[in-house]
């Protein structure tokens, strides 16, 4: 790949479990663990597996109404329906109707009231999926309808929150925005993102003896598919196993949202006996199901002479949907980056959880991330219009440095010129000066079409900040012939972390990645699992299960030692041998000789993060255990007759530390991009009046395809090796890279900025679609003739 | 319900189905061949291209009747044997792939574009020719990288076949 270049990946400082030799597996560009499967369509998602004889299929029968009270709902004709064998309710709920992760306030099946269009009120179980679809359109349902709070507006007005608001700052905000020499306030709205995981929803629950039951769910959080199907049928948890083998997508998108279909289908077998299976339809899917926040940012800033912010004032009001969900810690990510990669001395970050008769938001990678760090880039564009200076030297001036290192949340950002380092190779390679040249001439001569830049940074903060999440398990077992078995929490929705991991594992006993054996994650094997989420994977896993490699191996050594009178520090695992003083074993013999001699092959590996701490009322603390640094440069045009427009290219420069496997890596920092690009240019969430989802497949909501990535989009890896002890001081990757499309955004801004009068704000919200830009052109070209018009008439 | 005969990846099937059964559902529940995904149900996403008397098609908007008396072709009939089909082996080289789903429908989307296009196939080709298929994870770029060496290869292949 001559244009993914990966710069020194082998070079740089020895990191945790990095021993002086080179690597054999990890830092390998490996395919993805199933990629041979994948091109010949044998992996299997949960609708490929062979489901048992007698298999039921559900379907789920949904409110008409967005907001108000169930006066009837009459499932007769759904009952009598040909092939109907359960129609599933709330009053077939053994234990709390609750499928929530932890608030209580989702329920499976709406009982009282109505809290947003096509909310599950009821499911049918039937011998076919057909069948079941058919009959869910036939139930009589009354609702006595209310008015349904649509928008953040609506929600304010009548005062509605799903959990309380919540702010934190330091020092008086206020105060050093009124003695800023320059002071600018405005208003961004930020729109919400379908998650479109091709493979939809789906669970299959299998009902086994005494009430136990088997779950494939395609989920990120197997345990809270487990604990949450307990809750619901009143069972202990031991009683039920989830397991996972692979997601055909995640995106966040099943880190809460998958549990309420897996819990209905074990509901399903339950009341039937029989094995149970929902595939959402796509339709119902996008209605069904959680998006990423969508909200509005209301800022106001003080800046001094050279545009560096001396307050800043942020208050987000976000649309959580009908209930918290997660959005408690969405949005407080949204906090923890309102200051992206910027330093901000004086400062108050607020945000109110708005309640909206529409379905609860939800995880959508980045986490409420993406949207604090937008807010702020639009900011430093507005220093920018405010100054005449150039967008980056805004940006540059305002960044983390030495001396101005410290968060809004208190917690110190040790490596800050990490990103001054990015940033100018950045410039530098993508020729970001003279190109805003060249786009400054093409724009005095182009009539019709304009051309924007812009350069933006990306600092994403790496932990959950749900302190107990950051936890994980491995379970290792060497077989007596050598083949290793590894499972771990952790699931695989294409992220490629079960290659990381099995590479991690192949590292650790010096062996063949043949003999590593991944198996599908099951909370049978690792319990009280976190999500696999937060970009964390790999982060916890490939430690937990390197932790339980080296107690394998330290049983093996210490066995060895004895046996063939060899210290210790003299045996040593590579090439798929064991190296004893003078003597070797192959891995399988010694493997063999362990098993004879009665030594234990087998260990659970378990990992926490440590040094991170977080007190949420002080709003103190290291929530982070390290930052994930980035920088993207995209160009864009836009048509300003019809508001069309093109990222026309991409360069991007992405610390993912010393990468486990740069080709995983360039993987997700390219499809991140894109997927960030969606939300900002194409991807729109429309709701009616009603409260309706108005664009629920993929013919009214526009993902980005092949044709709408720029031909030149380069991807480089930048040379660093984590200055904390991660997994062979490799960096998260799954989410930062969705922010360098913020670029993208600022770019198109430029652009339309090239329509507008000096100095002029320029009124685009996100995402820039067409429509969005052609109103921003629009309002901005009147009000330049307007300009022109007062001009000319003060002339005499 | 209505009998159909039709040879999927090589084999003469025959079966009684109701008249509204989709093809995709055909291969993949009365056939067992689940490599076709369906994506979206409504014929946008492109995971259940199948290839039809030799031409791409969305199985989830053809029914099963209507491909009575034809070639079928999925993407478990794509490769020879155990040697995976040039296009195949190049979206595994390329890394042209994550979560999986997309893949079969785009490896017979490429493989039809070679078809009908040759394989000397430029980038613009490539993505316009791609955009009936959906990938959420990959951004496209290692994709457009295995279509453009997969053609080459399947130039080589029939040339080799032809040689031989």
């Amino acid at each position: 790949m001559a244009d993914s270049a990966v710069n020194g990946a082998k070079t740089g400082v020895s990191g945790a479990g990095e021993a002086d030799r080179p690597l054999r597996h990890v830092r390998q560009a490996l395919p993805h663990d199933s990629a041979v499967r994948h091109v010949q369509g044998t992996a299997q998602y949960i609708d490929d597996i062979r489901e048992p004889e007698g298999t039921l299929h559900i379907a789920i029968g949904m409110a008409p109404k967005a907001r108000g009270r169930i006066t009837a709902l009459d499932l007769a004709p759904v009952r009598a329906a040909p092939g109907i064998v359960a129609v599933l309710t709330a009053a077939d709920i053994p234990g709390p109707n609750d499928v929530s992760p932890a608030m209580g306030d989702d329920p499976m099946f709406a009982e009282e009231r109505v809290e947003f269009h096509g909310q599950a009120l009821f499911a049918v179980v039937a011998t076919t999926r057909d069948a079941a679809r058919r009959a869910a359109r036939k139930a009589h349902v009354e609702i006595e309808a209310e008015r349904p709070s649509v928008s953040v507006e609506d929600a304010i007005a009548r005062n509605e929150t799903v959990l309380a608001d919540y702010g934190f700052g330091r020092g008086d905000a206020d105060a050093a925005i009124a003695q800023s020499p320059h002071r600018l306030e405005g208003s961004l709205r930020i729109g919400g993102q379908e998650h479109f995981y091709l493979e939809g929803q789906a669970a299959l629950a299998i009902p086994g003896e005494e009430g136990d039951l088997h779950v494939t769910s395609s989920t990120q959080h197997p345990t809270e598919v487990q604990h949450v199907i307990a809750r619901v049928l009143a069972l202990p948890d031991a009683y039920v196993t989830c397991e996972v083998r692979r997601m055909g997508g995640g995106f966040g998108g099943k880190e809460s949202q998958a549990t309420q279909w897996a819990a209905i289908a074990a509901l399903g077998a339950k009341v039937t006996g029989r094995p149970c299976k929902i595939r959402l339809d796509r339709d119902d899917d996008f209605v069904l199901t959680g998006k990423r926040h969508d909200m509005r940012c209301d800022y106001a800033l003080g800046y001094d002479d050279d545009g560096v912010i001396q307050g800043y004032k942020v208050a987000h009001l976000v649309r959580c949907g009908y209930s918290a969900d997660l959005s408690q810690g969405v949005v407080d990510r949204t906090m923890f980056h309102s200051d992206n990669a910027y330093y901000l001395p004086a400062v108050r970050i607020d945000t109110r959880r708005l309640k909206t008769n529409t379905v609860s938001n939800t995880a959508f990678r980045g986490f409420g991330g993406p949207q604090g760090m937008l807010s702020i880039e639009r900011a430093m564009d507005e220093i920018a219009w405010a100054t005449g200076r150039d967008p980056l030297d805004v940006r540059l001036a305002n960044l983390y440095a030495a001396g101005r290192d410290i968060t809004p949340y208190g917690q110190k950002v040790e490596d800050p010129q990490i990103m001054h380092a990015m940033i100018a190779e950045l410039a530098e390679s993508a020729d970001y000066r003279a190109r805003r040249a060249e786009i400054a001439a093409f724009n005095a001569s182009s009539r019709v079409l304009k051309k924007g830049i812009a350069l933006t940074p990306v600092k994403f903060g790496i932990s959950f900040t749900l302190m107990h999440l950051n936890q994980a398990g491995a379970l290792v077992h060497v077989y007596q012939d050598g083949s290793v078995h590894l499972n771990h929490g952790g699931t695989e929705m294409g992220q490629g972390l079960y290659m990381k991991v099995a590479q991690v594992v192949a590292e650790e006993f010096g062996i063949a990645m043949e003999r590593v054996r991944i198996t599908a994650t099951t909370t049978a094997k690792v319990p009280n699992t976190a999500p696999t989420a937060a970009s964390s994977g790999s982060d916890l896993n490939g430690m937990a299960a390197k932790i339980a490699c080296e107690a394998i191996k330290a049983r093996m050594t210490a066995f060895a030692s004895e046996k063939y009178g060899v210290l210790a520090e003299q045996i040593d695992f590579r090439d798929d041998r064991v190296f004893i003083g003078n003597e070797s074993l192959s891995f399988p013999e010694l493997a063999r000789d362990c098993v004879m001699n009665r030594v234990q092959l087998s260990h659970a590996g378990f990992y926490r993060t440590p040094e991170i701490w977080w007190d949420r009322e002080k709003a103190q603390g290291k929530p982070f255990f390290y930052f994930a640094y980035g920088a993207a440069c995209a160009e864009a045009v836009i048509d300003t007759l019809t508001g069309e427009n093109r990222i026309t290219r991409v360069d991007i420069l992405h610390d993912v530390g010393k990468s486990l496997n740069p080709a995983v890596d360039i993987g997700q920092i390219e499809g991140g991009f894109v997927q960030g690009m969606g939300w900002l240019t194409t991807e729109e969430l429309v709701f009616d009046d009603e409260a309706r989802l108005r664009t629920h497949a993929p013919s009214t909501y526009k993902i980005p395809v092949a044709s709408d990535v720029p031909e030149h989009f380069k991807v480089t890896l930048y040379p660093n090796a984590n200055r904390t002890q991660t997994i062979y001081r490799s960096k998260a990757v799954g989410e930062p890279p969705l922010m360098l499309a913020n670029a993208a955004f600022c770019a198109i801004t430029d652009a339309v900025r090239a329509v507008a009068p000096k100095g002029a704000r320029i009124p685009l919200d996100a995402p820039a679609t067409p429509e969005a830009v052609l109103r921003a052109c629009a309002s901005l070209q009147g009000e330049a003739l307007d300009g022109e018009a007062l001009e000319a008439g003060a002339q005499p | 319900m209505a009998s159909v005969t039709m040879t999927v990846n090589g084999k003469s099937v025959t079966a009684d189905v109701d008249p509204r059964t989709l093809l995709a559902q055909f291969v993949r529940e009365h056939l067992r061949l689940t490599g076709t995904h369906v994506g979206c149900d409504t014929s946008q996403c492109g995971a259940c291209v199948v290839h039809v008397d030799g031409k791409a098609v969305k199985a989830c908007t053809m029914l099963a009747v209507q491909a009575d008396g034809c070639e079928v072709l999925t993407i478990e009939g794509l490769a020879d044997g155990a040697e995976l089909h040039p296009m195949q082996a190049a979206f595994r080289e390329h890394h042209g792939l994550q979560c999986g789903y997309c893949t079969p429908g785009m490896i017979m989307t490429a493989v039809d574009m070679v078809n009908r296009l040759g394989s000397d196939l430029d980038e613009a080709t490539i993505r316009h020719e791609l955009e009936g298929n959906i990938c959420r994870c990959t951004g496209y770029h290692n994709i457009v990288r295995a279509v453009e060496t997969g053609a080459k290869a399947m130039t080589g292949a029939s040339a080799r076949q032809a040689a031989e």
